[in-house]
């Protein structure tokens, strides 16, 4: 039974990274159309600027103070480097979703592979207080207590997300745009303004996804290739969630980090069975897909 | 104004078909186009990068049917070629079939995979198409990476090893021509499928399911069976070229043959050559595999690792560069390699048909 709560803490805080990963693509897709590879990329370039913050500041900050500022830091370049993205490769293009999907995987291979050059394809270590790494006693379990940062990171993310969306003039403008883009156009609102919105807070949820999947699940390491595969389970979530719909990716990514942690402890043990975890969440979309083809939440395609 | 030109094409395609049969006869020396130690054009390194470009360029106009044909764009063709490596290197490796049953049974495979997935991939569209499809790729990944029954041998892969393979193909280093020659085979009968396939009605249903799919349902014609074939027979193309890779190389490393690299690298051949047009993604893929073991090479030479940081980390990343020219293209030049030739010769014809109306005038 222990084991199970256990399982479970960490399954929730695996949900919470793609949460954060799988609900900017999703809200990015649900306006605009444009499957981004690059997110990925922007989970990598995340964790990668954290690890520049956390290595190049002065240790006398304290290990507490630097681990803070990487996650603002790859918060803020995921955000940053998607704005940058968005303004100067995607816009040009718009009416071509085929070209916008293939800017993005090219993006993505060029930068990985500048990464690749620039920081070496071995796996590099972010120092972290002792704290993250130890875990909290707490009714006859022992929590890890990185994993009270990924939930407490995505429950914050997820009420952030849906007031934004539902109180403010530009939340506002996107979920009227993720239903019905021309209409919103056709009443004079400038929607491009909330495109780069819209890429800016996905790209900062992504880096965010990058840093803490580096000190959550990774042991704190850092490579060039993480985001690309952490990106295959955000698109998992995003069409077992329905495209564009946060909930859904919010319900979505809860079950998949939840049968990811449950089979590959439970069944994972076995020999040749290692993959099972991944390999559960593969079947799932598929089952998802042939009884509910537009996803738990999403609308009618 | 079309058939000279025509003929003209055909003629070049059999002279360079020609040539290539008999260049492992030829020991040319050719100091630039080819870097490093491969400057002789039939040594066996430079017949095993012939033999890949030729492997993945009949995987790519496989891909063109479906992606530029067809409207549809697959993110796991990976998964048939590493059906078609890991199937037959364990049909021969582990239990020692002879060729032709190792063949039928990897084909087997791939078909029953590809109908299965495909017709569930199929029931989504576009790019929840592609997301689905890229997902049961990365699940064949970890399946292989798990090793199941030791069969796969995990991150470390499997080599192949024939006890019961003809002798004209075993022995990698000594049959590296006939081995080149089975990749040039391939090319052309992937090409000659995909040519007839996308010249009868069948073919040209893709190309009306890509343009207007709702109209194709309104006029009574189901789109889903010909997507589902399209899918298919590109699947079983790609499976053929994991077969040929398999053979070339002699060894299935899941990071090299399985993982979505292999998806994004066919994809870029076939845009970067020009989707739609057969011919493009053939060359598409020669370019790419082409440039992809130059540059590997010439990053690793003694004059250019004297350069500064600046210039020399991007330039030795063939990763970079090939991602940046591909973005280029996708910016510039959206028809590829062959929307920038038709354009050329599209202008000329109108140059032409400009010159004689003022001749009239």
């Amino acid at each position: 039974m222990n084991i199970f709560l256990v399982l479970t803490f960490s399954g929730v805080a695996l949900g919470a990274i793609y949460f954060l990963a799988a609900s900017g693509l999703s809200l990015i897709y649900g306006l605009m159309d444009v499957l981004n590879f690059a997110h990925g990329l922007f989970m990598t370039l995340g964790a990668y600027s954290g690890y520049e913050i956390a290595t190049r500041l002065p240790t006398s900050l304290g290990a507490p103070t630097l681990v803070i500022l990487a996650i603002i830091g790859a918060t803020l370049f995921g955000g940053l480097a998607a704005g940058v993205t968005e303004l100067i490769l995607i816009r040009p293009l718009y009416g071509k979703p085929i070209s916008q999907i293939l800017i993005t995987i090219g993006l993505d291979l060029a930068v990985v592979g500048l990464l690749m050059g620039g920081f070496g394809s071995t796996a590099l270590q972010i120092p972290v207080p002792l704290w993250l790494i130890e875990p909290t006693h707490l009714g006859g379990l022992y929590l890890p207590n990185a994993n009270f940062l990924a939930i407490g990171a995505g429950v914050i993310v997820l009420i952030g997300l849906e007031l934004f969306l539902a109180l403010t003039r530009y939340g506002i403008i996107i979920r009227a745009g993720v239903e019905n883009r021309e209409m919103v156009r056709a009443l004079g609102i400038d929607v491009g303004r909330a495109f780069t919105l819209v890429f800016v807070i996905g790209g900062a949820m992504a880096g965010l996804a990058g840093i803490l999947y580096t000190i959550v699940f990774s042991g704190d390491l850092v490579s060039p290739n993480q985001g690309d595969s952490l990106l295959i389970f955000a698109f998992i979530v995003v069409v077992i969630g329905g495209l564009g719909s946060i909930r859904g990716s919010a319900v979505a990514a809860l079950t998949v980090g939840l049968l990811q942690q449950y089979t590959s402890f439970y069944i994972g043990g076995h020999s040749g069975w290692a993959q099972i975890g991944d390999l559960s969440t593969v079947l799932l979309l598929a089952v998802v897909l042939e009884l509910r083809p537009r996803g738990l939440f999403g609308r009618v395609a | 104004m079309r058939r000279p030109s025509l003929r003209a094409g055909r003629l070049a395609v059999a002279v360079l078909l020609g040539l290539f049969i008999v260049l492992p006869f030829i020991g040319l020396h050719v100091p630039w186009v080819l870097p490093g130690t491969l400057d002789i054009v039939n040594s066996t390194g430079t017949l095993e990068v012939l033999a890949l470009c030729f492997m993945f360029a009949g995987i790519a106009v496989g891909y063109d049917m479906m992606f530029g044909y067809t409207g549809l764009m697959s993110l796991g063709p990976v998964l048939y070629f590493a059906v078609g490596t890991y199937v037959f290197d364990i049909a021969l490796t582990h239990w020692a079939w002879p060729l032709v049953p190792s063949l039928l049974l990897t084909f087997g495979v791939s078909l029953v995979l590809a109908v299965v997935l495909g017709a569930i991939a199929l029931r989504v569209h576009g790019i929840a198409f592609a997301m689905v499809t890229l997902a049961f790729a990365q699940a064949f990944y970890f399946l292989v990476e798990s090793n199941p029954h030791n069969l796969t041998g995990g991150d470390t892969g499997l080599s192949l090893t024939y006890t019961r393979l003809p002798s004209f193909l075993s022995g990698a280093v000594s049959n590296t021509r006939n081995l080149y020659w089975i990749a040039l085979a391939f090319l052309v009968v992937a090409y000659l499928i995909v040519w007839l396939v996308t010249e009868s009605v069948t073919g040209h249903v893709f190309v009306a399911v890509r343009e207007n799919e709702l109209r194709l349902d309104v006029l009574g014609v189901r789109p889903y069976r010909f997507k589902l074939v399209s899918f298919v027979v590109s699947s079983l193309i790609a499976t053929g070229g994991g077969i040929v890779y398999i053979l070339v190389i002699g060894t299935a490393v899941p990071s090299v043959v399985a993982s979505t690299t292999v998806t994004l690298s066919i994809l870029i051949m076939v845009v970067l050559g020009g989707a739609g047009t057969r011919w493009g993604a053939v060359i598409g893929a020669i370019v790419y595999v082409y440039l992809q073991q130059y540059l590997d090479k010439v990053g690793a030479e003694p004059s250019f690792t004297r350069l500064p940081a600046v210039l020399r980390v991007p330039l030795s990343e063939p990763q970079f560069l090939l991602g940046a020219i591909f973005v280029l293209f996708v910016f510039f030049a959206p028809g590829g390699i062959a929307g920038l030739v038709l354009r050329r010769r599209l202008n000329r014809a109108s140059a032409a048909t400009l010159l004689s109306v003022f001749k009239k005038s």
